[in-house]
């Protein structure tokens, strides 16, 4: 298929992987991080990991929304569903992850009306079609999708709707790097860099990270090919001792972003002083609210929400794996207690979480490609 | 959520003990990935328990939520030695006769869809169960519950559909039944059909036959009756140009048991698509199946909205494939077989059963990488049959 194979292609990864290799030192250990969860994603389907060296380890970062949704919130959206004729939107990632008492799926299926959606559009289609009823939207992600929800709200406005509103989980990804470069518990070496998030902010945000920090910054597009070649443009950087913000995901990613997106995000939202990220504890500046002046649709604002925050359960180890500490199979409860059907950590729920990914995916002993030119 | 307590103290526990064993903290040394992995699989072994309080959507998905409400609750219920295996229709033996008996329940939504409707669904599916076990379908019985208010042009529409699929398939509808319920308690029509078959062939199939060194081959494209399904509901506002891949199994696998005795099983990949039905071998044979992603037949529609919506074909739905497991070297000759039909026309060898990774399917991806294919957790389409 057009467009996809020429992106899954085994020959040009081999010969990619070969380069990786030749550029290692000898004894070096290089730790590299992709920041999204898309990117884990695809290294696991892909199988991406046996191509590399044993001296290169990637190590996966928070940019999975799901997963960095603390569980306050997720009991906060269960609260706003079960009020009276409400119907509670969702992506469908959302629907299984574990509040205090239990998930969206559990609430579906004890009678509360919470509909999977595909787009925040598609809620609104709902809020029209059920004029007697408050539809709330459960806006989750990062720059990625802020912009969708921007835009449904913008699009409420301009209908009139009174019945439909936002419960804003909106975050964004540069504090959350900040937060883990300034962690005492980890090295890194280098940052594959959120291809779709950069398509809003551009790569001028990560400058700071090369500069200030000394790691090189490679954005990445999603297929597999993209991120071996951003993992060989991290190891030249790496070689030749620089350190530069670099984009490989050119066919898609504007060095200055989407304007028009960002417009769209500063009219509808501002920043948060600060925000609970799921095992990361409150970093500030982190996430969106509804401005003042679209607060008819903010659900925050409409009803009564109980913000309590909800300590995560004790043998969850989420936050080390969020931040890199610790690689999924290293948590104690990893695929014992906590399993995809039972999760009780949210990396083990959206297929972009690093545990769901490994266990799903990875759960096996890796056998390396041989890339040695003969 | 109740015992929720327990069985994660359990594994602090266990991960403790383990450690402990190892004669060194939880943490530290090389080997303890595969330390993990094989926790992890006893973990996987355990007889299952429902840990829901009420059922989900997951419970109908065909995978992993299938399997532990079909074992903790139906199985440990009913058990005995026929259902045990779990197999497509159970095996029978009256009066020296081999007779086997299914039934399948069918919820499509929407009732009519490109290439077909409920009524063959229900024709084909309860067909395709009675011929992947070795029998020749005879007879079925149909049970309708009706929704108040439901239109009696579609349900004569749908009985002619169940008519001419039954004519197809050489069986008859002997024998039914009708319920109504009020407006409101179904949507429009469903409907239970049950078939019974003779097992002529001298065969014994089934998954846990499997031997290393057999071959995986599927009879056509795969995942279009899920696409279809998918697109005829119109939320996703994807046009392509696709029909479901209905069809009675029944001549296609007459034709590949004469050619190919050797054929030690047969699944049709309905719900939960040929990733289930893989993992069920691997499962059941106690063996590794290894599947090659660039052998698998994919039309390029299907390929096209997978990578749109985000999903993997191998686990969306097919009503008219087949996959099944033959000794390696009648692989040729099973393969001619599919091919001289046209049902078959589109079939190809996908893999192999191996000694190595047993219990799991492993994918060897285009990319040249490899990764697991497990059951699927959560149901990314309901009501698809």
């Amino acid at each position: 298929m057009r467009f996809v194979d020429e992106f899954r292609d085994a020959d040009k990864a081999h010969a990619l992987a070969a380069k990786i290799a030749e550029l290692c030192e000898p004894g070096r250990q290089y730790k590299l991080m992709e920041v999204c969860g898309g990117h884990t994603h695809t290294i696991y389907k892909h199988g991406l990991e046996d191509y590399l060296p044993e001296s290169v380890t990637l190590v996966h970062g928070p940019g999975c929304p799901v997963c960095v949704i603390p569980m306050g919130r997720v009991d906060d959206a269960m609260h706003l569903a079960a009020q009276p004729d409400t119907i509670m939107t969702s992506f469908g990632d959302m629907m299984r992850v574990p509040g205090s008492q239990g998930s969206f799926f559990d609430a579906k299926a004890a009678g509360t009306d919470i509909r999977m959606v595909y787009s925040p559009l598609d809620s609104l289609k709902i809020a029209r079609r059920n004029p007697d009823k408050r539809v709330v939207f459960m806006a989750i992600g990062m720059e990625t999708t802020t912009p969708s929800t921007a835009m449904t709200v913008l699009r409420a406005a301009a209908e009139g709707l009174d019945n439909f509103s936002i419960f804003c989980n909106h975050v964004t990804i540069i504090p959350a790097i900040k937060a883990i470069l300034d962690s005492p518990d980890l090295r890194l070496d280098g940052f594959i860099g959120p291809g779709h998030v950069s398509t809003v902010i551009g790569c001028r945000p990560y400058e700071f990270i090369a500069r200030d920090y000394g790691k090189p910054v490679v954005v990445a597009g999603f297929e597999p090919l993209d991120i071996l070649q951003s993992i060989y443009m991290l190891m030249v950087q790496l070689a030749e001792g620089r350190s530069e913000v670099e984009n490989q995901y050119t066919r898609v990613v504007p060095w200055d972003g989407n304007l028009a997106a960002l417009k769209a995000i500063n009219q509808v939202m501002e920043l948060r002083p600060y925000f609970e990220w799921r095992g990361l504890g409150f970093i500030s500046h982190s996430a969106m609210r509804v401005r003042p002046e679209y607060a008819r649709f903010d659900a925050e604002m409409l009803f009564d929400v109980p913000g309590v925050r909800v300590a995560d359960p004790k043998a969850c180890q989420c936050g080390e794996v969020l931040k890199g500490v610790l690689k999924p199979w290293e948590c104690k409860v990893f695929g014992t207690a906590c399993t995809p059907e039972t999760p009780i950590g949210t990396c083990m729920v959206s297929p972009e979480g690093a545990c769901a990914a490994y266990y799903n995916f990875g759960r096996m002993n890796r056998r390396r490609v041989d890339v040695s030119i003969s | 959520m109740t015992d929720r307590g327990t069985w994660v103290d359990q594994a602090l526990r266990e991960h403790e003990e383990h450690a402990r064993q190892a004669g060194r903290p939880a943490g530290a040394g090389t080997d303890r990935e595969q330390q993990v992995l094989d926790r992890i699989d006893r973990a996987r072994k355990r007889r299952p328990r429902v840990r829901e309080e009420r059922i989900t959507m997951s419970h109908g998905s065909g995978g992993k939520a299938t399997r532990t409400l079909v074992e903790a609750v139906f199985l440990d219920a009913f058990r005995n030695a026929l259902l045990e295996p779990l197999e497509d229709a159970a095996q029978l033996h009256l009066n020296g006769s081999r007779v086997a008996l299914t039934t399948d329940s069918y919820v499509v939504s929407p009732l009519f869809f490109p290439g077909g409707d409920i009524g063959d669904l229900a024709v084909n599916g309860t067909v395709n169960d009675l011929a992947v076990s070795g029998a020749t379908p005879l007879y079925l019985s149909a049970g309708f519950i009706l929704e108040e208010g439901f239109p009696v042009a579609d349900l004569t529409r749908i009985t002619g559909s169940m008519k001419a699929a039954a004519e197809v398939a050489g069986v008859q509808v002997v024998t039914g039944d009708t319920k109504v319920v009020q407006k409101g308690k179904a949507d429009g029509c469903y409907i239970n059909t049950a078939g019974i078959g003779v097992v002529e062939h001298d065969v014994s199939l089934g998954v846990a036959n499997a031997q290393p060194g057999d071959a995986v081959i599927v009879s056509g494209p795969i995942g279009e009756h899920g696409v279809t399904i998918m697109l005829a509901r119109g939320e996703l506002d994807i046009e392509a140009d696709i029909t479901s891949d209905t069809a009675p199994l029944n001549g296609l696998i007459a034709e590949l048991l004469s050619a190919a005795p050797g054929v030690r099983a047969l699944r049709d990949a309905t719900r939960g698509g040929v990733a289930t039905i893989l993992n069920e071998v691997a499962t059941a044979a106690g063996a590794g199946v290894l599947v090659s992603e660039d052998a698998i037949p994919v039309s390029p529609v299907v390929r096209g909205a997978s990578e749109l919506l985000g999903i993997d074909p191998m686990y969306v739905a097919c009503e008219g494939r087949l996959v099944a497991v033959v000794a390696g070297d009648q692989a040729e000759a099973a393969l001619a077989a599919l091919h001289a039909s046209p049902l078959g026309a589109g079939a190809a060898v996908i893999g192999q059963i191996t000694d190595d990774h047993p219990g799991i399917v492993l994918l060897r991806t285009a990319f040249g990488g490899t990764r697991i294919v497990d059951l699927l957790v959560g149901d990314p389409l309901p009501r698809i049959c």
